[in-house]
């Protein structure tokens, strides 16, 4: 980059119009993304795949390898599958599975209903006010997350904040336990992601054209109808892509639960790490998260295909 | 916009595979021969655990600069140890994990011709060190101490008059522990440790693999479950330093610090119990594939001078193994049974010796079912 503006701009402006008009051009655009997921999706799925299939031993790297020369003739290529047999034996799995999906089922509903009436207040703003709403909703991650979900627990637990202003003020004798409990966790979550519900429905809600709710009024619709058969139906893909960038992340979730939650709500994340470090099980823990991602690939491949029912609808 | 959009993608991915291409700091491009080592050495240590001006005075005897990084986990060390490639020349694991970690070739033995303090180390620390370490071949002692009862003095004599302070029946007695409730109780988040205390308790040998044994601690800890707040091995010392809890099972040095922390009124005390205690012993060792053996040991033989060994044990508070630097040791420390232990209640300790693969896995297990209740 720096060298092209050191040679002019005029260069530059040439160089550019000849990339416009070079066809070819546009593969390599795809390129860039498909390089990108190639890299850091596709390359660690498959070591993980592959460690997923070893078994655990005491060396460098903790595992055995999947090829070995035997006798430097033939290749030995050893697959053990039994790390996914083992998920199913154990009751643990499934459980924390189910939990995990529980979870980011209850959290993303919240961050739904918290969320839409402030992106459709905000799409409904006065432009100015609506760019200082926005930042608003963006400058938390101004701050690093990890110091969120600790201030959370400056404000929850049973010596901190909250507890100490109701004391102070007599409304309660004794704190109340917030810390450690399913109203802690589900706060720290739906704080932490509520920005991602709010920031997609918002970019649906502000393209609505608005002519549409002055016809259903004059066709006699009351506001609620109108909202309710004109805005919802509307703001439809916005609402998926708001739930599943906040479903996806939360059943992983690792750090909020660990530090917010009882240790009885035991959460996907909170296994996985366990055989990886608890248990030095590498294997074990390859396992699960492809397990995890199995799980997930469902939600996603729905959320495809009703966006392919909605591109074919309004063709 | 879309255009600018997918340039953003571009560089930032053009960024990342250039961060990803960068070595860690002052590792030499070239590989060096050996006699002819940078004066570079990388230490990785645990949070809080020398004293500050040691580096700059192992600098300055020895010209050599030390890049010191720190970290919190015996399971994240082991973690990049075993990826291999640590960058690092010292680290101190605790021996339960050193023992696996040597079986896994991750450590290089000590010349021990390099190291003309060796003669300072502790004989009987020696001994029990060579349970973990055939020999103490690959590792040194640097500092020692034991898992007991940290507690909150008036809140549990609030609690309950006369709670056994000195017994590990404050954490598995149903009917001692259901006192402290309110008040708060956590326990390490330790299994194998935790377990050896459970078997303390019984009676039992607390090295045990037996499955009947592991089965008796797990009825033990379901029983006291409903009465522990948070199972956890960091953040309780704070915890109790400002009174959100009032009975903690900890580590004597952290303990140590939660006492010198407490806030105004808050008295905070550390037994060892009378059953016994599980000794810990964290230990300075080279990698194999340290890049600056050299340093590595003139660092290790500097620690172990008698004057540095003592004036580092009155800043970290836990046991040193040295055993010519205790005149030098504050007497508060060494007159403190619960640091430098009395030799009967020594004898009642044992090391926490690394489990099989197997029994490692049935272990945690037993741990998640406490952990979760279920």
């Amino acid at each position: 980059m720096g060298c092209l503006k050191s040679r002019g701009g005029q260069r530059l402006s040439g160089v550019l119009a000849r990339l416009r008009q070079w066809r070819p051009g546009r593969g390599l655009v795809i390129a860039v993304p498909m390089g990108w997921l190639l890299l850091f999706f596709l390359a660690p799925f498959v070591i993980d795949f592959k460690i997923s299939l070893a078994q655990v031993q005491v060396a460098i790297p903790p595992y055995t390898p999947m090829f070995e020369w035997v006798q430097d003739k033939a290749l030995a290529i050893r697959l053990h599958w039994h790390n996914y047999a083992f998920l199913f034996t154990d009751s643990l799995y499934i459980r924390s599975y189910i939990y995990s999906l529980q979870v980011a089922a209850v959290s993303t509903l919240f961050c739904l209903l918290l969320g839409y009436p402030m992106a459709y207040g905000i799409a409904r703003a006065e432009p100015a006010t609506r760019n200082l709403l926005l930042m608003l909703v963006v400058l938390p991650f101004w701050t690093s997350f990890l110091l969120r979900v600790y201030a959370w627990m400056g404000l929850l637990r049973n010596n901190g904040l909250i507890n100490n202003a109701l004391l102070s003020l007599g409304l309660i004798d004794t704190p109340i336990q917030m810390m450690q409990t399913d109203f802690s966790v589900y706060i720290g979550i739906v704080y932490s992601y509520l920005p991602f519900m709010i920031l997609p429905l918002y970019t649906n809600l502000e393209k609505h054209d608005n002519t549409l709710l002055e016809a259903a009024a004059d066709l006699g619709a009351r506001p609620v109808t109108a909202f309710l058969r004109v805005t919802l139906p509307l703001s439809l893909p916005g609402i998926l892509a708001g739930s599943l960038l906040v479903f996806i992340p939360v059943v992983g979730e690792y750090v909020i639960p660990s530090l917010l939650g009882r240790p009885d709500q035991l959460m996907i994340g909170r296994v996985l790490s366990d055989e990886f470090f608890a248990n030095r099980d590498w294997p074990v823990a390859s396992a699960v998260a492809i397990l995890m991602l199995v799980f997930l690939l469902l939600p996603i491949m729905l959320f495809q295909r009703a966006q392919q029912r909605n591109a074919a609808g309004q063709t | 916009m879309t255009r600018s959009l997918r340039l953003l993608c571009a560089i930032s991915f053009a960024a990342l595979v250039a961060a990803c291409g960068n070595k860690p700091a002052d590792k030499p491009a070239v590989d060096v021969a050996p006699p002819a080592e940078e004066a570079v050495l990388n230490v990785y240590n645990w949070v809080d655990y020398i004293e500050p001006t040691l580096i700059e005075q192992f600098t300055k005897e020895t010209g050599i600069k030390v890049n010191y990084d720190t970290f919190d986990s015996n399971e994240l060390l082991q973690t990049k140890l075993l990826s291999g490639k640590s960058g690092y020349d010292v680290v101190v694991p605790s021996a339960s994990f050193l023992e696996k970690q040597i079986q896994a070739g991750v450590f290089q033995k000590l010349d021990k011709a390099k190291l003309a303090n060796l003669g300072n180390m502790d004989k009987d620390i020696l001994t029990i060190t060579a349970k973990h370490d055939a020999g103490n071949e690959h590792a040194l002692t640097y500092f020692w101490g034991t898992s007991g009862i940290g507690y909150n003095v008036d809140k549990i004599k609030a609690a309950m008059p006369n709670a056994p302070v000195d017994s590990f029946a404050m954490f598995y007695d149903p009917a001692v522990i259901k006192n402290f409730k309110k008040c708060g109780v956590t326990v390490l988040d330790a299994p194998d440790e935790v377990i050896a205390t459970v078997l303390l308790y019984l009676g039992r040998d607390p090295m045990s693999e037996k499955a009947e044994d592991l089965a008796a601690a797990e009825k033990v800890l379901m029983a006291i479950r409903p009465y522990v707040r948070e199972i956890k091995s960091s953040g309780y010392l704070d915890d109790l330093a400002n009174g959100e809890i009032c009975l903690s099972m900890g580590w004597s040095g952290d303990v140590g610090q939660a006492k010198s922390k407490a806030g105004k009124g808050i008295n905070i005390q550390y037994n060892i119990a009378k059953e016994g205690a599980i000794m810990f012993f964290d230990m300075l060792a080279i990698p194999a594939d340290a890049q600056h053996p050299g340093n590595a040991h003139k660092f290790l033989d500097f620690l172990m001078n008698k004057e540095v060994a003592a004036k580092n044990t009155n800043f970290v508070r836990y046991a040193s193994p040295n055993a010519a630097a205790f005149d030098g040791i504050d007497k508060d420390i060494t007159g403190d049974a619960n640091i430098y232990p009395t030799p009967e209640v020594k004898a009642k300790m044992s090391p926490n010796l690394a489990r099989s693969q197997e029994f490692t896995r049935e272990l945690n297990r037993t741990w998640t079912r406490f952990r979760t209740g279920k």
